[in-house]
């Protein structure tokens, strides 16, 4: 077998779990690390049963032996709250922490628009910025490269039953991180980001519009292609990512409206905002482990973030 | 009906629901205006924002004329007694426009969910009652559950810091019988001290008489709109309210000759298009669909041509909630695709 990179996953609730079923896929990562901090959580017994070292302690009940047992990427599935503390720890064992939560303190990170930027600066933490950024963002970025974006606005339309409660406790974390990687990322001057939740039953699978306002009249055939190039390029690691419609065209308006349909490994289908945020997760991982294993890439304990 | 000496506090919308009508282009020398004779005619309440509440502003709702801090500071130096009041929608707006509102002195914050995501209020909630503002907790789409669901979502607005909770009939769906029982459940149930206060689209041409039926259930706060300018068939047309709680001897401190002059003199001369329930209004009171999707309907058919009111009815057979007006488009295409049309 080839070699992997060894992976810690911090965070057995659904996303860590979902996580983890796409790793135990992964030609590149190994995962071997399952932390939690309830001895009861289901997610710790699924992944020890799935031949994981688990603990309930924190991140803490790994760092003894995290060094020792090759972990060189961990993620955060837990909460913005928890985050810079576990990232703080993990880098001193010289891991990389991709960043699940919307904390934020890494830089944002969409993998097919700015993941080699990423490598290249050689940060130790990357965020994952939002589900609605990673379902949107690559599409600002599919127009913003053929021509200058004045303003992109997302909106992600979401089933009730895919939004937890740490998103729903600051859902102004939701719109405020989404709105800065539109610019950031998306490459918008100014960026808008609008999540509406609906309860409907059976739920509804993840939906996006994606509204850019151009500086000139749009280059309608270099966009379509744009567009398409980028769709492609997210459904290596979503397959169920697709464009319904669009774009339109009106005016200097270009509208694109998507849905994301997720693998179903843990969460259900519907789910697609969850399942692009744990596949954009390994994605990114991945990406670094190839570095790691081809020598190029390392992180030294000193670095913090 | 007996509703003598029973008191009412009326809340204007046509400044905030009216943009829904406008497109968000109301001038600021229109609302001053209108906001100044509601002041004069007694309106205690009277709402300011985007259609969509603070940090409306958008592609997907409509950019509007002004921004919310321009119409907000305009309208707060003209009125003299009526409080102003500002909505705003999580997952639209958020705390930081909360501020600015309270800050160029809006003393009413509504936070307003879909009628079974009251979760996603707390942090806007709590901070309105933290800063000491009269804080409303907006359940929208009220028709499309059970009163027992809306009673305990009501309950975890009232938990964050709410003193008033309104049931809200968006799609102006509701019958007589089903405003009662949910005001009469949520009065039974919510702490005493809490207000009641329901919200009607005249979709129906039921706003009046739905408006009565909640004051006889419990609610103490009736939203209405001078001239009905709202979003649909518009919201609940306060002249007409006013004249007949004044019938009815409800105790609601307006004046009824000064309001009808401020529909009849301000109003309705700025309406693009007459408030009616017209085909298409009609169609979201009979098929359960937000009112503010009207104008988005009508505009997707026209452009892909097919009918505004097969979109309509195929976004309740959707369930779709307030907020999915990119949905239309969406929906316009594809049903344009299926029909070959494009």
């Amino acid at each position: 077998m080839a070699e992997k990179i060894k992976a810690a996953i911090i965070g057995p609730g659904n996303i860590g779990t979902d996580l983890l079923m796409k790793a135990l896929r992964s030609e590149l990562i190994e995962p071997v690390w399952m932390v939690g901090v309830d001895p009861e959580s289901p997610g710790l017994s699924r992944a020890a049963e799935m031949g994981l070292k688990v603990t309930s302690e924190g991140v803490d009940g790994m760092l003894a032996t995290m060094k020792a047992d090759g972990v060189q990427i961990c993620f955060d599935a837990t909460s913005a709250y928890v985050h810079a503390e576990n990232s703080r720890k993990v880098n001193e064992q010289g891991a990389l922490m991709i960043d699940l939560t919307p904390a934020a303190i890494g830089p944002y990170c969409v993998p097919p628009v700015n993941l080699k930027e990423a490598l290249a600066a050689g940060s130790n933490n990357v965020n994952m910025v939002t589900c609605g950024g990673q379902a949107t963002i690559p599409m600002v970025a599919a127009v913003s490269r053929v021509q200058s974006v004045s303003y992109g606005e997302i909106v992600a339309t979401v089933s009730s039953k895919s939004v937890g409660p740490g998103t729903r406790k600051n859902i102004d974390e939701f719109t405020r991180t989404t709105a800065g990687a539109v610019e950031k990322v998306g490459g918008a001057r100014k960026g808008k980001a609008i999540i509406v939740i609906n309860p409907a039953e059976p739920p509804l699978i993840m939906r996006d519009t994606i509204h850019c306002l151009t500086d000139e009249l749009p280059d309608q055939d270099a966009i379509r292609k744009s567009v398409d190039e980028m769709v492609a390029e997210v459904q290596k690691y979503v397959p169920g990512y697709r464009l319904k419609n669009g774009p339109v065209f009106d005016g200097n308006r270009v509208s694109m409206f998507m849905e994301v349909e997720g693998l179903g490994d843990f969460l259900p289908k519907y789910a697609g905002n969850l399942d692009i945020m744990t596949a954009a997760g390994l994605r990114t991982a991945e990406m670094f482990a190839e570095e790691m294993l081809a020598g190029r890439f390392s992180i030294t304990s000193s670095a913090s973030v | 009906m007996d509703l003598r000496g029973k008191k009412v506090v009326l809340h204007d919308m046509c400044l905030r629901d009216g943009m829904h009508a406008k497109q968000h282009q109301i001038s600021l020398e229109e609302m001053t205006a209108i906001a100044k004779g509601l002041d004069e005619a007694g309106m205690p309440l009277i709402e300011v924002t985007h259609g969509d509440g603070l940090g409306g502003s958008s592609v997907n709702y409509g950019f509007p004329a002004h921004s919310d801090e321009e119409y907000l500071k305009a309208v707060v130096g003209v009125v003299k007694n009526a409080k102003i009041s500002a909505l705003l929608l999580p997952g639209i707006g958020t705390v930081d426009h909360l501020k600015m509102a309270a800050d160029l002195g809006v003393t009413t914050i509504r936070v307003a969910t879909h009628c079974t995501e009251a979760d996603v209020s707390e942090q806007h909630i709590g901070m309105a009652a933290q800063m000491g503002l009269d804080t409303v907790g907006f359940l929208m789409m009220t028709h499309m559950i059970e009163a027992e669901q809306i009673v305990e979502q009501a309950k975890l607005m009232e938990s964050y810091g709410a003193n008033c909770i309104y049931c809200t009939d968006s799609a102006g769906y509701l019958l007589p019988d089903q405003v009662k029982e949910r005001i009469a459940l949520l009065r039974r149930e919510l702490k005493p001290e809490t207000e009641l206060g329901f919200h009607a689209h005249h979709n129906l041409s039921l706003g009046v008489m739905n408006s009565l039926v909640a004051v006889e259930a419990g609610a103490n706060r009736i939203d209405g709109s001078v001239a009905g300018l709202g979003a649909g068939a518009g919201n609940t047309p306060l002249e007409v309210l006013v004249a007949v709680m004044d019938r009815m001897e409800v105790n609601h401190g307006i004046d009824l000759y000064k309001i009808m002059d401020v529909a009849e003199d301000l109003v309705t001369p700025i309406m693009d298009n007459p408030i009616r329930i017209d085909r298409d209004s009609l169609t979201l009171g009979y098929a359960g669909v937000y009112s503010s999707f009207l104008l988005f309907a009508k505009r997707a058919a026209a452009k892909y041509g097919v009918s505004s009111r097969d979109i309509l009815v195929e976004l309740g057979r959707r369930r779709t909630v307030g907020g999915q007006e990119d949905m239309i488009e969406d929906l316009a295409l594809d049903m344009a695709k299926a029909r070959g049309l494009i």
